[in-house]
């Protein structure tokens, strides 16, 4: 049985999943139910300064695809609404009935030291393992100018992570808005300001869609919409994207990563963690379908990690960062094709159409006994993965990688590559 | 003793087994089940819908909410969408191709997606409009799903049509024919109201072909003509007893329950019926589900041969209907004039898989007998056409050996089926509509 403890910068928990920030981790109730059911931790929901913030009803958007509900969700929801000492009292005590779990708590208070200087004794009163600071909030937040308006400035980031550290002895986990041009820019600053962890993605800034009978973006809130955060399975591949970035720069070495954005399955959780995560948070998938998912999480985890061998989280933390290159780096020398399996192929045609239309023209149509029949023209393939990805049966088309016929040669050095001729010339 | 009776089952009962018996889905399974569908391009279930309905596209439209659209893509090709989803043995057209099925999934439901669309869009009324008039008028003979397709067509090209049948009133055996439980709530006439609103149509009832209406006259009158009078006569068994009391044809009983409320039409308590096809199996479901409380349903080959599809044969046997194979009629068992039981020949395939009827003998009592046989083409018009295979002979186009007749449906060759039926007038109109077009008019 592989040991699926972790350690994220000190804060550690039985499993690596933890509820990140949001209304699954907003009361006593939901995360004692939720740490009953057996996740590794939670990040409590924002807490900010009393007054407390007051929400409006009609909060969320959901995108369905194809009959999928929730492929993606926006909220317009702010951080707890709840006063600070009902909040603090709440940790407290699940705290002291769970000391195994990883129990940090998100902050948001205004951008001026001595805001930061009063919450964080009160908080560290409560026995928490750890604050994340919430530089994410994409809407409502960012317009008293915090959450992403904090976020989105590397300046301001490094301050207020640097308040923090000395504040605080608690671990300092900063999470990151994915609104930014470049995550590279707020990770340093949270290094420079000292954060013992990043944790991201937050939501993505989005509208959901528009109510075309109330003519206003959805939700709607008496005839009125506006832009929400974004998240769930539909921003999983920008949420990987991120994380690999930071964790394969060289100099964010040593700095864990709690990754999160669409996780719901013990597959994206391992995805996640491949890409140099130490410890994930799930949010859409527990909104989705209750705590009751941990099961299948930490035991396709385990399963998984068993047959490939990994014993603990570390083994698998960051595995595929060094396989995650820029794309200079690529070997244009590699050719892989498509290779249709006819027992398999219900002769749909889409791989067809697909090719066809919008690619290579490199599959054949024909009738043999009056079955349709689809070959591919391997002198035509290019190898884009196109009619595999299209392919509705699983296992029917895949890509062949061919024997490697040259050496790798890469665009820095690929006769076409003009900035090469020149260097040749200068040189 | 004889045990005749109608009113066997309590009048909620039989409304029961009377009513939808597959109801319709509702928009949020609609939904579901259109997000099942691949897309398929040239997919083959288009292939297998003799009308050719863009399937992948109009299922895509019901995912998307546009139900109009859904409905025009059906309607465009075949009128009778709202029958065909309803009476098409799918899964042997449509449905029997979906790659699904190749994927050890169940098909897609296409005619339920169909009638979701169409049944929306029947509320909503006919979209179609007509082309302005062309002055040119045509005889439609026959409002059964040939003609009313045919009549629909021609009106929507711009031509006058007037349409005529032998009874008094239009839509031919979804009228008087198809089992009563696949088009309850009056669906038959609903559908003709439908197809009539698109204008232009003038119906005609009780004008018989070769009685009180003859082709002549409508040749001289008309600048064409369309005929789509379907099969009127039954085959016979050719056994002695076949006219005795409590034998019937199980078209005439079915056309009896098609036009009597079920409490008022008489039957056995123990029936056999004879046959293979389709109405053998409409005949003998309909039989148990009015109060019968033996039905069995004697073919003289193996299932394998039946025309009743799989489906069918399975709906036959969840109604429990007995289904004996391999036995043929041998003679009619009779006392004082009315029918007491049939006795069969038992037999088995030889080598060449012919059967050889010389198991013993079998005989089953019965209160009532129906055949079904098989319907023939009855020629009202004594050979004025010439015929093929005792059906009226048509060209690719529809034409028969009388220039400016056309005729399509069960009268001429191919499958009885409402679909191809509807095919043949739909394609008859478009052949029509070409020869005066290119006549000028
Ligand atoms: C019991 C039964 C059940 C069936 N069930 C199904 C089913 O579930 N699904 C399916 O796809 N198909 C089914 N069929 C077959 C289907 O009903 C026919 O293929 C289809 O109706 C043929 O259409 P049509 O327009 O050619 O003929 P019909 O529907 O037979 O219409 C012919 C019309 O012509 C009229 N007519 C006949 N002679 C004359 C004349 N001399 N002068 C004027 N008018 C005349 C008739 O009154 C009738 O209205 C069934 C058939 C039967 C008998
Ligand atoms: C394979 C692929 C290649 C693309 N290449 C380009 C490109 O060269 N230039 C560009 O402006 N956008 C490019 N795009 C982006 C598309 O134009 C489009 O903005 C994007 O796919 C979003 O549209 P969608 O709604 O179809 O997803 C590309 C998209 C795909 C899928
Ligand atoms: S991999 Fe791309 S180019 Fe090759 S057959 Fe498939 S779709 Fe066509």
């Amino acid at each position: 049985m592989a040991d699926l403890r972790s350690n994220l910068g000190g804060i550690t928990s039985p499993n690596p999943f933890w509820l990140a920030s949001a209304p699954p981790t907003d009361k006593e109730y939901n995360v004692r139910r939720a740490l009953e059911a057996g996740w590794g931790g939670v990040v409590w929901k924002t807490l900010g300064e009393d007054p407390p913030v007051v929400n409006v009803s009609s909060r969320y958007g959901g995108l369905a695809y194809q009959g999928k509900r929730l492929s993606g969700l926006n909220n317009i929801e702010l951080i707890s609404d709840r006063p600070l000492a009902t909040n603090i009292a709440e940790i407290k005590r699940i705290k002291r009935d769970f000391p195994d779990r990883a129990i940090v708590v998100s902050l948001m208070v205004p951008c001026e030291e001595a805001s930061w200087a009063a919450i964080l004794p009160i908080v560290e009163e409560t026995g928490a393992d750890g604050i994340e600071l919430n530089f994410g909030c994409p809407h409502g937040m960012s317009e008293r100018n915090m959450g992403a308006a904090v976020g989105q400035v590397p300046e301001y980031v490094e301050m207020v992570t640097r308040w923090c550290k000395q504040h605080t002895r608690m671990p300092v986990i900063v999470k990151l808005t994915p609104n930014v041009t470049s995550i590279l820019s707020p990770a340093r600053a949270a290094l420079r300001g000292g954060a013992d962890a990043v944790s991201l993605i937050n939501t993505i800034q989005s509208v959901i869609g528009v109510d075309l009978d109330a003519m206003a973006p959805m939700p709607v809130v008496g005839g009125q919409g506006t832009h929400g955060g974004y998240c769930g399975p539909a921003v999983k591949p920008i949420a990987l994207r991120m994380v690999g970035e930071i964790a394969r720069e060289p100099e964010f070495r040593g700095l864990p990563i709690s990754g999160i954005g669409g996780i719901s399955t013990w597959r994206d959780a391992a995805e996640f963690l491949a890409m140099g995560s130490s410890a994930l948070q799930v949010c859409t998938a527990a909104m989705h379908y209750g705590f009751r998912i941990i099961d299948d999480l930490t035991t396709g985890l385990s399963n998984w990690m068993d047959e490939k061998g990994y014993a603990s989280i570390s083994d698998v933390t960051g595995r595929a960062v060094p396989n995650f290159v820029h794309w200079n780096a690529l070997d244009l020398n590699f050719k892989t094709l498509a290779s249709i399996d006819q027992d398999r192929c219900i002769q749909c045609g889409l791989c067809y159409v697909a090719c066809e239309d919008t690619s290579h023209q490199a599959i054949g149509r024909s009738k043999v006994d009056g079955m349709r029949r689809y070959e591919v023209i391997d002198a035509e393939c290019v190898g884009c993965n196109l009619c595999a990805l299209a392919c509705p049966v699983d296992d029917c088309i895949t890509m062949v990688p061919q024997p490697q016929t040259a050496e790798k040669l890469t665009w820095p050095e690929h006769p076409n590559n003009p900035h090469r001729i020149l260097a040749e010339r200068a040189g | 003793m004889i045990d005749i009776a109608a009113g066997r089952l309590s009048a909620a009962t039989l409304a029961r087994n009377f009513s939808d018996a597959h109801p319709p889905l509702t928009a949020p399974q609609s939904v579901v089940e259109a997000d099942r569908c691949h897309h398929c391009y040239d997919a083959p279930c288009i292939e297998a819908c003799p009308t050719g309905i863009d399937i992948p596209g109009f299922i895509g439209r019901i995912a998307t909410g546009d139900l109009g659209g859904a409905a025009e893509a059906i309607l465009d090709q075949n009128i009778l969408g709202g029958a065909c989803a309803r009476v098409c043995p799918t899964d042997i057209l449509c449905e029997g191709v979906c790659v699904r099925v190749k994927q050890g999934e169940r098909a897609v439901s296409i005619g339920a997606l169909q009638r979701t669309a169409v049944d929306w869009q029947m509320a909503q009324g006919q979209p179609y409009r007509r082309a302005p008039a062309r002055g040119t008028r045509i005889a439609v003979v026959g409002a059964g799903p040939a003609g009313l397709a045919c009549a629909h067509r021609l009106s929507l090209r711009g031509h006058d049509v007037d349409l005529y049948d032998a009874r008094p009133k239009p839509g031919g055996l979804n009228e008087y024919g198809i089992a009563a439980y696949k088009v309850p709530d009056d669906f038959a006439q609903n559908e003709v109201a439908f197809v009539l609103e698109i204008g232009g149509i003038t119906w005609y009832g009780d004008r018989v072909l070769g009685q009180n209406l003859s082709l002549e006259t409508l040749r001289e009158t008309y600048d064409a003509v369309f005929l789509g009078i379907g099969q009127s006569g039954v085959r016979a068994l050719g056994l002695a007893g076949e006219d005795a009391d409590g034998v019937f044809d199980a078209v005439d009983f079915i056309e009896t329950l098609r036009q009597s409320p079920p409490a008022a039409v008489p039957i056995g308590a123990r029936v056999v019926v004879i046959g293979g096809g389709n109405t053998a199996i409409d005949a003998a479901v309909q039989a148990r589900r009015l109060g019968a409380d033996d039905v069995t349903l004697v073919y003289r080959r193996g299932p394998e041969n039946m025309n009743a599809t799989p489906e069918e044969q399975e709906w036959a046997l969840q109604n429990l209907v007995t289904i004996r194979h391999w036995a043929t009629p041998a003679a009619i068992e009779t006392e004082a004039g009315h029918v007491t039981g049939v006795r069969f020949a038992r037999g088995a395939p030889d080598e060449t898989g012919k059967p050889v009827y010389d198991r013993g003998e079998l005989t089953i009592p019965a209160d009532m007998v129906l055949k079904a046989v098989g319907q023939l083409y009855e020629d009202p018009i004594d050979g004025t056409l010439a015929l093929s295979g005792g059906r009226i002979l048509v060209d690719a186009r529809g034409e028969t050996s009388l220039p400016g007749v056309f005729a399509g449906g069960d009268c001429t060759a191919g499958e009885d089926l409402t679909v191809a039926a509807v095919r043949d007038g739909r394609d008859a109109a478009e052949a029509i509509d070409t020869m005066l077009t290119e006549r000028g008019r």
